[in-house]
């Protein structure tokens, strides 16, 4: 990738265009390359008029080296497969620029210091460019800096041209900073020095964009902590929660739902059936990060309860938000996790008064749903199951939920109440349940609650 | 000289005071291993074997260590004094717990010379009271010990008997592991003498003359030394119960026959040895014939029953044979205990509707490695579940009677030539799914959350660590298909080796090397295809479907991809390519030629974008996008810079990038097109994994061409192959295939795949690599970065390590052939499934994935 800086003068200008080569320190006769620790760099000049020159900057990114080196990102072994890293314009063209230019960008110039410190009109292209997000995002970050913004996109490939009259070193650092924000994407571990770093480079003008927040948290890559850390730095005696480490992302479903706290109701009215029928033990099948067991660990009565999932991380989280790895003994044998899938047998599963499979079923394979059946009704036979699942008539009141959607990626179908109905009573009979059906949420008149429970009562259980 | 012999599995309790002798005595007859004692636990608990505050902790670990070893099926002795009865109590207790004997060895030696020999020892000097307290408590229970539960007592009184004493070990009668058959085992006979010596002819035994209204023996043997065993349950009910009981007597005194003891085998024993019994259940038919015997006859009668075992343990442990079936956990033991599960089975009490007592289905839980053969239940057929088989099909309630050939494992039946009693519960004879199937509607969790073990059939033995059968098992639950239609995994398969030098990466010589250097030189070579591995599972029909795999969702096939995840987002489409392939199995003549109804097909199913499109989008077409991009800017700008030092250089380097990033570009859209309609796709299969009763891994691949070939000239969606069988020995082959792959991925072609044409070819050290990938230069850019055959990069990547690749293959390959075989053999889907999930568990190792 490259990235062109352009000085022009007018003919009534008291200095010339070719004054850049003394700005950037480079001869624009010669052909100056240098390694950095992001690649080889190579800079030459494709203009060199009195009203227009034009600095190259192109580096090279080894692609080799990119996957062996230390410089691995997390994200699996992915990072080993071919990717565009080596050749769009990243954070390594950021660190590029800044050894490439470090004089510059302190704003330094050992011949034309009184031009390194005037504003001057600049040009700057940069392709390819990487880009997560909007095209608009281009404009959002550099017209509150003052710049005037021209994208253009083909064919997955984006270049970025922007013109402002402003001090060579503060263009540098806008794009410096700006430049891994529009990617997304830090090469490196981000500590929290690169507060200091943000900070430095961000100085006069960060704390006054608009986009601040945006800017701080892409630049220090999603971590939260040192995100709250740099804008309180920024706005001086603003406090903030130190929150989590990862970004609190709301799922899809949760984003649609928020407004009704649906989740937080469906889980209540699962608890407060089981209160009711006085159950000394659950099972909760898909329990996730444990937010109904979190509600059972009050009751008295329950003496035990098992939480299952199939994600190994989900019941990390779990026992992390449960608290459990603080817990004594007592708890301790109360409340245990662990590993299994709802479409597979389940020994374990014996001898509960309770199940409970809080919005579960639709994330199983309707074709699957039979082993399910067998398992839970025909195997472990608890005396009550409570299952709730979204009701796909309420959907069309769900602002932001495009017709004929689901709520969630993962959901393998979503039931009409009908559908909902026939297929419970059908499990029920087969299988010597009584069962009844209950809305979860504000009741629509035509549609139906947003969820929808079913409970099942084992014939002949106390 | 006192001599006794004890079963070499058993839990022998030494008592005696302390100081009778009881350790090296112990030492004297047990292995070291086979003591635990008493005094040696306390010294593991708390540093010193007097200390008696350590005492109950001591007896913890005493008893924990002997449920082990007794868990273990190990002789195991108790060196402690176990003098007081309620010490004894709980060992009895254990011992039953395990279906072991409890052997009773009592020291009852001079309380003074256990004091003397106190006193010679460190660490024992208290008083004389202490051996005198022992010997009185001893003496106390000394009666007793039988009724306590001892089935073996030994008593030594001086120590001149104790010196004196030879003990022997013999196996226990139910275990006869050296005897392998082979046999013919059958069900429960219940008078129906006809149809045993029609079944008896059937299997080819030859019956010597006899007379009908006799009592002597008659005698029957199989002309090749089979044996018959039989499952007990010899009389009542049926026609002729005194000459089945004369032939079942006859063969077992000739040694030509075993039988096992039934629970209508015990209670006419009853009768004959004249306690009251009620007679029904067909008893009095059998009372009513044997009547007429004489005494002589009845006490023969009488001790044959008696002398008949539970059940048999044979073949190494391979098979067991008992009347109502048998737990793992009682394979060749001995208790009250095994004596009554093997003739009634397990009840819970309760009766059924019917009035039969509701039977727990052990056999359900079953998951021991052992064939365990039985009777007892009339069913409507033989049918496997879980390694487990009920022969009593009923003959007596007009079904058949029916043998199991073992080890062949195939049944063999006769009619009944009439109803002869009325069953309480009806036969049920109307299922669709087989007893295994209907029990494989469900696989366990708990069968699999653990480290596993697999044996194979390729003489190894794969381990998969907890955490990957693990996130197999995740993976499997939220995203494969119906784990009935999922018989098979697919290896990955290993990329050659290194090509040292020159512009390439991977070359044909090293695949070619490597295998002439392992003496393989009868290779296939293939076309590789670009597209996604994709596995195809196809019947007949919706209902041969059923019959064979057990499904229940109406379909007449799947397609699965490498993972086991629908190939087809879209039913229908998978619908309408399983029609599409089972018309061409049907008109190419496949289903007849290969006499199935199912078939698995090991396929590339192209376009690649078909399936990759995410893959597309989010990674190669923008890297080639900005590969192209980032050059094409740099060569504008040197264009215009004019005359700089050392812009040529830049310029000739530049411009290979923006080449290689163009036939990288290029390469990829040769893979991809359009797949709007079924007639868009193209399916090449490469290996006719299996079909019904065959698995054709030994089968060469110039078969597997040359059928398919025949498949896909039947429909335009199925694509032909590319092959050749070459001779790595003739130069001339090895340089026509070195053309064909300059060519063929020149045209942006993938490459050439490598093959032993045995398919499975062994050599000096395991398995020869079953199949090697030699990629071309294009194709690899999409691999390995556009620019890697650029000089300062394909030197670094010639440090490529391939073992582990290799490995992952071997053993893939091997669990993935594994499951095949237990598919074919029908074997409990829980077995088949196991291969399925540890391939998919060894996909998660780390492994290069460019390789």
């Amino acid at each position: 990738m490259q990235i062109e800086i352009t000085l022009t003068a007018l003919p009534s200008a008291e200095y010339s265009a070719t004054d850049l080569g003394f700005l950037l320190h480079k001869h624009p006769d010669h052909l100056h390359t240098r390694g950095t620790s992001a690649g080889d760099v190579t800079i030459f000049f494709t203009e060199k008029s009195q009203e227009r020159t034009t600095a190259v900057l192109h580096l090279d990114v080894d692609p080799v080296g990119l996957v062996r080196g230390k410089n691995q990102q997390s994200d699996g072994l992915l990072a080993q497969y071919v990717n565009d890293r080596p050749y769009v314009a990243s954070s390594f063209l950021s660190v590029a620029l800044a050894r490439a230019f470090a004089q510059s960008m302190a704003g330094k110039s050992k011949d034309r210091q009184a031009l390194a410190d005037q504003a001057l009109p600049f040009e700057v292209r940069i392709v390819p460019l990487a880009l997560s997000g909007d095209l608009d995002l281009v404009e959002r970050l550099f017209a509150p800096l003052g710049y005037t913004v021209t994208v253009q996109e083909d064919d997955y490939v984006v270049a970025l041209q922007v013109r402002a009259t402003i001090r060579l070193a503060d263009m540098l650092n806008h794009l410096y900073v700006l430049i891994p924000v529009l990617d997304n994407f830090k090469h490196y571990y981000v500590s929290e020095e690169e507060i200091d770093k943000l900070l430095a480079k961000g100085e006069g003008w960060l704390a006054d964009h608009p986009d601040k927040e945006l800017i701080t948290r892409r630049a220090l890559k999603h971590r939260r902590s040192l995100m709250n850390l740099a804008l309180a730095r920024l706005e001086e005696g603003m406090t903030r929660e130190n929150e989590d480490e990862e970004t609190p992302k709301l799922k899809p479903e949760e984003q649609l739902e928020q407004p009704l706290r649906l989740h937080a109701l469906r889980l209540d009215t699962v608890a407060e059936v089981l209160k009711q029928n006085k159950v000394s033990s659950v099972l909760d099948l898909g329990c996730g990060e444990g937010k109904l067991i979190a509600r059972l660990i009050k009751e008295r009565g329950i003496d035990r309860i098992v939480g299952v999932d199939p994600s190994v991380r989900t019941l990390e989280a779990a026992h992390r938000k449960l608290r459990l790895h603080q817990a004594g003994d007592a708890m301790a044998s109360r409340i245990s996790l662990q590993m299994g899938s709802l479409t597979y047998g389940d020994r374990r599963w014996q001898g509960f008064d309770a199940a409970t499979l809080v919005e579960v079923i639709e994330h199983i394979e309707p074709h699957r749903l039979s082993a399910l059946v067998l398992s839970l009704f025909a195997d472990a036979r608890p005396k009550i199951v409570v299952m709730t699942t979204p009701n796909r008539e309420y959907n069309a009141l769900f602002e932001g939920l495009k017709d004929g959607k689901l709520r969630h990626p993962d959901h393998r179908f979503e039931w009409t109440r009908a559908e909902f109905e026939s297929w419970a009573t059908g499990v029920a009979e087969e299988h010597g349940y009584s069962v009844s059906f209950a809305p979860v949420g504000p009741v629509d008149d035509t549609r139906g609650g947003p969820s929808q429970m079913a409970i099942f009562n084992q014939e002949g259980a106390q | 000289m006192a001599k006794i012999s004890i079963p070499d599995y058993a839990l022998v309790v030494l008592i005696g005071s302390t100081g009778s002798g009881k350790s090296s005595f112990a030492r004297k007859h047990f292995l070291e291993t086979e003591i635990v004692s008493s005094d040696h636990c306390r010294a593991l608990v708390s540093d010193d074997e007097t200390d008696l505050a350590a005492t109950g902790d001591a007896f913890d670990l005493l008893n924990y260590t002997a449920s082990i070893r007794l868990k273990r099926r190990l002789m195991t002795v108790i060196d402690a004094t176990s003098v007081k009865r309620e010490d004894r109590a709980k060992l009895v207790q254990l011992a039953r717990k395990y279906h072991a004997l409890p052997v009773a060895l009592v020291l009852d030696i001079d309380t003074k010379i256990c004091h003397e020999r106190n006193q010679q020892r460190p660490n024992r000097d208290f008083g004389e009271h202490v051996p005198r307290n022992h010997a009185k408590a001893l003496r106390r229970g000394l009666r007793g010990l039988r009724k306590e539960g001892f089935r073996q007592v030994q008593i030594m009184k001086s120590p001149e008997e104790v010196d004196a004493l030879d003990i022997s070990r013999e196996p226990l009668w139910t275990d006869n592991r050296t005897d392998h058959g082979p046999f013919d085992i059958i069900g429960d006979i219940h008078g129906c003498f006809d149809e045993l010596t029609e079944l008896l002819g059937d299997l080819g035994y030859q019956i010597d003359p006899f007379e009908t209204d006799a009592e002597d023996l008659i005698r029957a043997r199989h002309l090749e030394g089979r044996r018959a065993f039989f499952v007990g349950d010899i009389t009542d009910r049926g026609p002729r119960n005194l000459d089945a009981l004369r032939l079942v007597m006859g063969m077992c005194d000739e040694g030509s026959g075993h039988c096992v003891v039934g629970n209508h085998d015990f209670k006419l024993n009853k009768w004959l040895k004249g306690r009251s019994v009620m007679q029904t259940h067909g008893l009095d038919l059998t009372v009513a014939e044997l009547e007429q015997t004489s005494d002589a006859f009845r006490k023969q009668a009488a001790d044959f029953i008696w002398n008949l075992r539970s059940h048999a343990w044979l073949a190494d442990g391979k098979l067991v044979i008992a009347h109502a079936g048998l737990k793992e956990e009682m394979h060749g033991r001995g208790s009250g205990h095994v004596r009554n599960f093997a003739m009634f089975g397990e009840t819970t009490g309760e009766v059924d509707e019917f009035g039969l007592p509701v039977r727990l289905e052990w056999a359900r839980d079953y998951r021991g490695k052992a064939d365990v053969v039985f009777g007892h239940t009339p069913m409507a057929e033989a049918e496997w579940l879980n390694h487990t088989m009920c022969i009593d099909t009923g003959c007596v309630f007009g079904g058949k009677l029916t043998a199991l050939r073992w080890p062949e494992r195939e049944t063999l039946s006769v009619k009944a030539k009439a109803q002869y009693a009325v069953p309480a519960k009806p036969l049920d004879a109307d299922q669709s799914l087989s007893a295994q199937q209907d029990h494989d509607r469900l696989l366990y969790f708990d069968d699999y959350a653990t480290k596993m073990r697999i044996e194979t059939r390729f003489k190894s033995t794969l381990q998969i660590p907890e955490e990957n059968a693990l996130a197999a098992l995740e993976v499997m639950s939220r995203f494969a298909v119906d784990p009935r239609w999922l018989i098979y995994l697919p290896p990955t398969m290993a990329a050659c080796p290194t090509a040292t030098e020159g512009p390439f990466l991977e070359h044909p010589d090293q695949a070619m090397d490597h295998y002439a250097s392992r003496g393989v030189t009868d290779i296939v070579v293939e076309e590789k295809h670009m597209g996604s591995r994709a596995l195809l599972v196809i019947a007949k029909n919706a209902e041969a479907a059923q019959t064979r795999f057990g499904v229940e969702d109406g379909k007449a096939g799947v397609i699965f991809t490498r993972t086991g995840r629908p190939f087809f987002k879209d039913e229908s489409m998978e619908a309408a390519v399983v029609a599409r392939v089972g018309t061409a199995m049907q008109t190419s003549g496949l289903w007849d030629a290969l006499e199935t109804d199912w078939v698995l097909l090991d396929a590339e199913l192209m376009p690649w974008s078909a399936k990759a499109q995410d893959l597309l989008k989010r990674q190669y077409l923008p890297t080639v996008a900005a590969a192209k991009s980032s050059a094409s800017a740099l060569l504008a700008a040197i264009s215009q810079a004019g005359d700089i030092d050392g812009l040529d250089a830049l310029k000739t380097q530049t411009e290979a990038r923006l080449s290689n990033a163009s036939l990288m570009g290029q390469t990829i859209d040769g893979y991809c097109w359009a797949a709007d309609s079924i007639e868009d796709y193209r399916i090449a299969p490469f290996h006719i994994l299996a079909t019904e009763g065959q698995v054709h891994g030994e089968k060469p691949h110039t078969w597997h061409m040359e059928t398919l070939t025949k498949l896909a000239d039947a429909d335009p969606i199925l694509q032909t192959t590319g092959w050749k069988q070459i001779d790595l020995n003739n130069v001339e082959d090895r340089e026509a295939v070195v053309a064909w792959w300059m060519a063929h991925t020149d045209k942006g072609g993938e490459g050439l795949v490598f093959k032993p044409n045995a398919f499975t070819q062994r050599g000096e050290k395991g398995l020869i690599q079953p199949a090697m990938k030699v990629r071309g230069r294009d194709y690899l850019r999409i691999i390995y970065g556009p620019d890697y055959d650029l000089p300062e990069n394909i030197d670094r990547l010639r440090q490529r390590g391939l073992g582990r690749k290799f490995s992952l293959a071997e053993r893939e390959f091997k669990l993935g052939f594994e499951g095949l075989h237990r598919f074919v053999e029908a074997l409990p889907l829980s077995k088949v499934h196991e291969c399925a999930l540890a391939v998919l568990a060894l996909e998660s190792e780390p492994v290069d994935p460019r390789l």
